[in-house]
């Protein structure tokens, strides 16, 4: 201890030596790298409020001054309106709350079976070598297809309710989750794998303490993307066919040429979007806590 | 060469009672052990080619050789990892077939799992074997009392010094108690001195259960210092090219200050002797062709 002592005594020296104003301590260093970047939060923050004031004032006075169209190209003080319609009057097939509700249904649910087939799947596959050879070219084939067509023939076969939409939901985000999770099983480190089978794991507990956990970095990066696919899929869904949901809202608001009316639904689709990305952003930092910070994150204070 | 007659060891205790595959006294053999493996271009490379080996039970051994020589390969066919083209490797008893009970590995690189805590990574060989969790625990205390890092239970491997990740891989080969324990350049990636400390570490955890070892090193000197017996192997395709037995006393006490004792010295002088030819074979091998080698 001494010794180091003694050296960053040499080091104090040798710094006030090159700086005269007299040697700096750590928590002056400190002081001044946080508030700078509490200047630069403010600065970011202050010029990301004006950038939004930016377009939406641009957007309302262009459409007021009528060099824009407002019929065709909306206006952001009617979108207000048309919200608060909705939401104090409801919408012409129920409650906007309803149309929210069997939406974000049909979405997490074909979110869950997507996910839960696409561990499975690729999970399965990466490990047997043989199974991942014969499935393979399929796999493929299957992910080249444009799948949204496949909710043209869902709704034939599983009618206008909620199933048919769950369905084309979970097919679009299994095989995001599916490539991840089968990557995620082939780059587990040879290593870990050969001290746990020199330890005594079975094969079962291999994939238990080893490979899910090792490829959970994979599968949780997927997440975020499979979300987005998990809404697109039960609003194509219903706009294809449906009853309820803000699909529906959206291509009755298309049909009375009521741009207004499709900016406010995406707009609450897009909140939606986020409070799930929160969520899952949540998840991935309790389940993935265990890693070491990466070099960005600790040098920025 | 140089093969002694394998000293057959007793047989377990009583069978059904001597649960624990590690109370087991195990010996190692390897006899007339060939390993061929096939390159990315189809070609075999014979990594060992008619391997004579023999560990007595509890004994230290040392195998040196020059890069590529197939040191580890012979790690991996007595762990059962991986099995010969030819030849037979028996742990104590048992001819080796699958993953052999009773085993150790220390790896060169670090395999501890990154998302599991210090504890829980060393608990996983007993939790593997079935031990209920909280008795798993408490042993994983206790070995990670011994290598010296109670207090760092609830760490994760990458807050741990690369000396410190050594100790708990040491922990975690060991808590199962293994008759056998087997280190690949354990290490290899340490500086000089946290590597003398170690060294001088593994010694005294080694006398505390007495496994018998085989300890791949490409350094003389620590292979010396720590070994009852050293075997030179050749440059690739490997075989036993000498085997040597280390007569200083034990307990050895330091490995930094052991290496200026005479006798080690003239040790030393004899083996690199042997082992010289070999590295400069390999030396020239690769800087000839862009040499394929396994490790």
């Amino acid at each position: 201890m001494s010794e180091e002592s003694a050296s960053r005594e040499a080091l104090a020296a040798v710094r006030s030596a090159i700086r005269p104003d007299g040697p700096e301590d750590e928590a002056a260093i400190a002081a001044r790298a946080r508030s700078r970047a509490r200047r630069r939060r403010i600065l970011v923050n202050l010029s990301r409020a004006l950038t939004l004031l930016f377009v939406i004032g641009g957007w309302e006075l262009f459409t007021d001054l009528k060099i824009v169209d407002p019929f065709f190209f909306g206006q952001p003080s009617a979108i207000w309106a048309q919200l608060r319609d909705w939401f104090e009057h409801g919408t012409a097939f129920g409650s906007i709350w309803l149309q929210i509700w069997v939406t974000l249904k049909e979405a997490l649910l074909g979110f869950l079976y997507g996910v839960g087939g696409g561990i499975v799947l690729g999970i399965l596959l990466g490990q047997n070598r043989f199974l991942a050879d014969v499935l393979g070219p399929y796999i493929k084939v299957m992910n080249a297809i444009p799948r949204i067509v496949l909710g043209s023939i869902f709704v034939v076969w599983l009618g206008l309710g909620t199933t048919s939409k769950v369905a084309l939901a979970a097919v679009l985000v299994f095989f995001v989750v599916f490539f991840n999770a089968f990557q995620g099983v082939r780059e587990v480190d040879r290593n870990l794998l050969a001290n746990a089978r020199v330890l005594g794991a079975s094969r079962l507990q291999v994939t238990r303490h080893v490979i899910l956990p090792s490829a959970l970095t994979w599968i949780i990066a997927s997440l975020h993307v499979a979300f987005g696919f998990a809404v697109i899929g039960a609003i194509v869904g219903e706009f294809l066919g449906a009853q309820q949901g803000l699909g529906v809202v959206i291509s009755s608001a298309q049909g009375t040429l009521n741009a207004d009316g499709v900016f406010a639904a995406m707009l609450i689709i897009a909140v939606v979007a986020l409070t799930a990305e929160f969520l899952i952003d949540r998840l991935e930092r309790r389940l993935l806590a265990w890693r070491p910070p990466s070099p960005s994150e600790a040098s920025s204070v | 060469m140089a093969v002694e007659n394998p000293t057959r060891s007793a047989l377990p205790l009583a069978g059904p009672t001597a649960a624990r595959a590690g109370s087991q006294p195990g010996g190692i053999r390897l006899a007339g052990v060939t390993k061929r493996f096939l390159t990315p271009s189809g070609e075999a490379f014979t990594a060992l080619r008619d391997v004579d080996l023999t560990v007595e039970p509890g004994q230290f051994c040392a195998v040196v050789g020059p890069t590529g020589c197939g040191k580890s390969t012979t790690l991996t066919l007595v762990s059962g990892l991986d099995r010969p083209n030819a030849g037979t490797v028996a742990v104590g008893d048992r001819r080796v077939d699958g993953i052999s009970p009773g085993i150790g590995f220390v790896f060169q690189a670090d395999a501890l799992l990154p998302w599991k805590t210090v504890l829980a990574n060393v608990a996983l060989g007993p939790i593997f074997h079935g031990v209920p969790k909280r008795q798993a625990r408490a042993a994983a205390r206790d070995w990670l009392r011994r290598v010296g890092l109670a207090g760092f239970e609830d760490h994760h491997p990458h807050q741990l010094s690369g000396g410190m990740r050594k100790r708990v891989g040491l922990a975690a080969a060991l808590i199962n108690e293994p008759s056998v324990l087997l280190m690949d350049e354990p290490f290899g990636a340490l500086d000089v001195q946290t590597k003398a400390i170690m060294s001088n570490e593994l010694l005294a955890l080694w006398e505390q259960t007495r496994p018998s070892v085989i300890f791949v090193t490409h350094d003389l000197e620590e292979a010396i210092a720590l070994a009852d017996r050293v075997v030179v192997m050749t440059v690739g395709p490997g075989t036993v090219k000498g085997v040597y037995d280390i007569d200083l006393p034990r307990p050895r006490g330091a490995v930094q200050e052991i290496r200026f004792e005479p006798r080690f010295l003239e040790l030393h002088r004899q083996i690199w002797e042997s082992l010289r030819e070999e590295v400069e074979r390999a030396y020239a091998r690769t800087a000839s062709i862009d040499g394929e080698e396994t490790r």
